[in-house]
């Protein structure tokens, strides 16, 4: 299969590409990225005023499967993905089972094989169960392939097993993924602790509960030299942590996601249970310190955290309703809205936090319209509205966040591998 | 009717629940305080009732265990003449695992008017309100709001000082855990009161002073200016943490005991949302002394309440009416 891209805005900032170029993919792979390509193809895709860029490589989703496919399957979830021009995913682990050991890795990579229609890539869990105690088997994941571990939706509280992990977790090569939450601090928290908490009458959770954890795994790491990544930061403590390590020189990436740079805890002052996410909605201070943190580069990545939830959890009283928005389908546009848009950031720069920098910390050849790579490209309309509409979603889970917001920026084609796996139907 | 008429005439009454005051302008409160205090006399007449909710339906729906909120709108309803049915969480489907909005739902299929709610999880009003067309009327939610309780206290308060606009008023007790105090501090401000909490450093909630409230961890502070206190329970069943100080340390050091008031002004008035602890929060003298208006407050509930019901039940009348023109 040859496709043509013609006439598009390329952005490639690991060839330092942006100007308007064709791109050739065959046989699943870049061919050649160059003005006025003449040659035959199956497809010719006008991206004539549109933006044609990497994939992007999504290092935080939940997929739900094995477990709960009546929130998402790996065929849902995945076909959600692309039509969000996402083209690769890092699978979270935090399934029923968990994904804590080579037979339950073999079930999922089993349903990925059949079902997915964009790469998926697997995180293993820290411990077994994700319990805390018991670390999982670091080697037989690294002889499975998998690329991180992380016990995502809670933080390994023991610090001698934490360490233990990082430890294994270097001799493996394997990233390990925080989820940097005190609990004793953050207890039965719901929102974020101050005016909100207290006018709303729910439990308040703490910058600190989150950054004193991301102070303790950062050190931790440091000490034994594993390659941490702190995952969904959301205020302003923890972005001083990571940049202070960044400066002393240890190796720590960190990922935001779209919900903690575009809203507030405001969001949560009707109840609206979908804007109830782990950790919470911050301060506008704390939106400022991500954005700021995005522009410096302390934060590497724009992750979705893709947490879908049926309605049955997510539509009753906000104390008992499940945690987290879906995002794979809104991320793009909402980074466009607010970093591209608003000026904060060039396209390159964005590229580089959604497809270049996720693909290196995971160390998957993706995020490159290099000749070569994997013909991993989204195509999209930078100026284009839209709603954010239920009825849209292919998700099988509704809870998005952004429901009945404006967006701009709109997916008009993505391709995995050389592969149509999405476009856009009017 | 024709005082209500009156005010029927020029008011704009537009909400179809009530679910805080914190969501009430000044106007809106001062209407249900107007309307109150029409109402009131009613209770005091030999037959003790008018035709206003004839033919509605008031639906309690309380998930926790409430004497006094329950019994205060079944009187109020029933003094409007509306048909009144109360559910108790032992009593309904709630225990075969019934969802909050199902049950609402089901009200609503049975033709009710109104539900009266009262729930244990902060914003369980809310979420009802929404998922029901019918009117819904907050009593007590969570640590959030108990608006009918705030209106009845500033109602109590304007009847015996004639005014909410300039008072002093302090609260004293758990600040943190409680939606009267939340709903209070909303109103009082909105009137123009200037509102002082007074507890230990653990139970002021953090971002208070952001609602329009001082604070102070003196109850002398908070006494010796303040033309009212609102004395609140000790909510010890809500200490799941285990922060709160001992009974008899509290009594020492937060407790309105006449000795105290001494300090205060000579005709402060003490209100308390009850049920009272005696010898916790507030002595036994104070409790059943002349400055204590807690009986008051109770019999002005359900003047209130009426006012509520009563006005929701128009913005009812009135929606049905427009949409009948559509």
């Amino acid at each position: 299969m040859k496709t043509l891209i013609k006439n598009g805005l390329v952005i490639d900032p690991v060839d330092k590409i942006e100007e308007i170029m064709d791109v050739f993919l065959s046989a699943g792979k870049i061919c050649k990225v160059a003005k006025d390509i003449k040659t035959t193809a199956d497809v010719v895709i006008d991206a004539k005023d549109k933006i044609v860029m990497p994939g992007i490589v999504d290092m935080h989703v939940h997929l739900r499967e094995p477990g709960r496919e009546d929130k998402e399957t790996i065929l849902t979830g995945t076909r959600s993905a692309a039509k969000g021009g996402v083209t690769s995913v890092l699978a979270m682990p935090n399934t029923l089972p968990a994904i804590d050991c080579v037979k339950n890795v073999k079930i999922l990579k089993g349903i990925v094989k059949k079902n997915a229609c964009i790469d998926v890539f697997i995180a293993g869990a820290i411990t077994h169960g994700r319990l805390g105690r018991e670390l999982c088997d670091f080697g037989l994941f690294k002889k499975e392939g998998l690329l991180a571990i992380s016990d995502d939706g809670t933080s390994v509280d023991d610090s001698g097993i934490m360490l233990e992990a990082f430890t294994k977790a270097k001799k493996e090569k394997l990233l390990v993924i925080c989820h940097s939450e005190d609990r004793t601090l953050s207890g039965k928290g719901l929102v974020n602790l101050g005016f909100t908490s207290t006018r709303l009458g729910l439990r308040g959770v703490s910058n600190e509960s989150e950054s004193k954890r991301v102070e303790r795994d950062i050190k931790l790491a440091a000490k034994v030299g594993a390659n941490v990544h702190i995952a969904h930061v959301s205020c302003r403590e923890s972005i001083e942590m990571i940049a202070g390590a960044k400066k002393k020189g240890i190796k720590v990436t960190a990922e935001t996601a779209p919900h903690y740079f575009s809203l507030s805890e405001e969001e949560v002052l009707n109840y609206n249970t979908n804007m109830k996410i782990n950790p919470p909605l911050r301060s506008m201070d704390d939106v400022k310190a991500i954005k700021e943190g995005l522009k410096s580069g302390v934060i590497d990545v724009i992750a979705s955290d893709h947490a879908p939830h049926t309605e049955n959890e997510k539509d009753i009283e906000f104390e008992y309703a499940a945690s987290g928005t879906i995002g794979l389908e809104t991320g793009l546009a909402v980074c466009i809205t607010e970093l591209v848009h608003t000026g904060l950031l060039g396209w390159s720069d964005l590229v580089r936090k959604v497809s270049v920098n996720p693909a290196k910390i995971l160390g998957i050849e993706k995020g490159s319209l290099g000749v070569g790579s994997d013909a991993d490209v989204v195509i999209l309309s930078p100026e284009k509205e839209w709603m954010v509409n239920k009825e849209d979603f292919i998700s099988k889970s509704k809870n998005s966040a952004f429901l009945g917001k404006r967006l701009k920026g709109l997916v008009e084609h993505t391709i995995c591998k050389g592969k149509l796996v999405y476009t856009k139907t009017d | 009717m024709n005082r209500t008429a009156t005010i029927k005439k020029k008011a704009k009454w537009v909400h179809k629940d009530l679910l805080g005051l914190e969501y009430l302008s000044k106007e809106d409160m001062n209407l249900l305080l107007d309307t109150a205090d029409s109402f009131r006399e009613i209770l005091d007449r030999p037959i003790k009732k008018v035709p206003a909710l004839r033919g509605k339906t008031v639906v309690n729906l309380f998930y926790e265990p409430s004497t006094r909120t329950r019994v205060s709108f079944e009187v109020a309803a029933k003094r409007l003449s509306a048909d009144v049915i109360n559910i108790a969480t032992e009593t309904s489907s709630v225990k075969k695992g019934e969802t909050l909005n199902d049950t609402g739902k089901n009200i609503e299929a049975l033709k009710a008017d109104i539900i009266v709610v009262r729930h244990n999880c902060s914003g369980a009003a809310s979420m009802l309100a929404r998922h029901v067309n019918i009117s819904v009327v907050n009593a007590g939610d969570g640590w959030h709001e108990h608006p009918t309780q705030g209106l009845l206290d500033i109602f109590t308060l304007k009847k015996k000082l004639g005014r909410i606009e300039g008072l002093n008023v302090s609260i004293v007790g758990d600040i943190a855990h409680s939606r009267v105090a939340r709903s209070n501090i909303w109103g009082l401000t909105k009137l123009g009161a200037k509102v002082m909490v007074c507890a230990p450093d653990i139970l002021v909630p953090s971002g208070i002073e952001k609602m329009g409230a001082g604070i102070t961890n003196s109850i002398d502070e908070a006494l010796s200016n303040a033309d009212a206190v609102n004395v609140l329970r000790m909510q010890f069943e809500r200490d799941e943490e285990g922060v709160f100080p001992q009974q008899l340390e509290y009594f020492k050091n937060f407790g309105i005991t006449e000795d105290r008031l001494k300090k205060a002004k000579k005709d402060i008035i003490v209100m308390h949302p009850g049920p009272i602890n005696r010898g916790v929060e507030i002595s036994s003298e104070v409790a059943d002394g002349l400055n204590s208006v807690i009986l008051e407050q109770v019999t002005n509930g359900i003047a209130v309440r009426m006012a509520v019901l009563f006005w929701l039940s128009q913005a009812r009348n009135k929606k049905g009416k427009d949409e009948d023109t559509d």
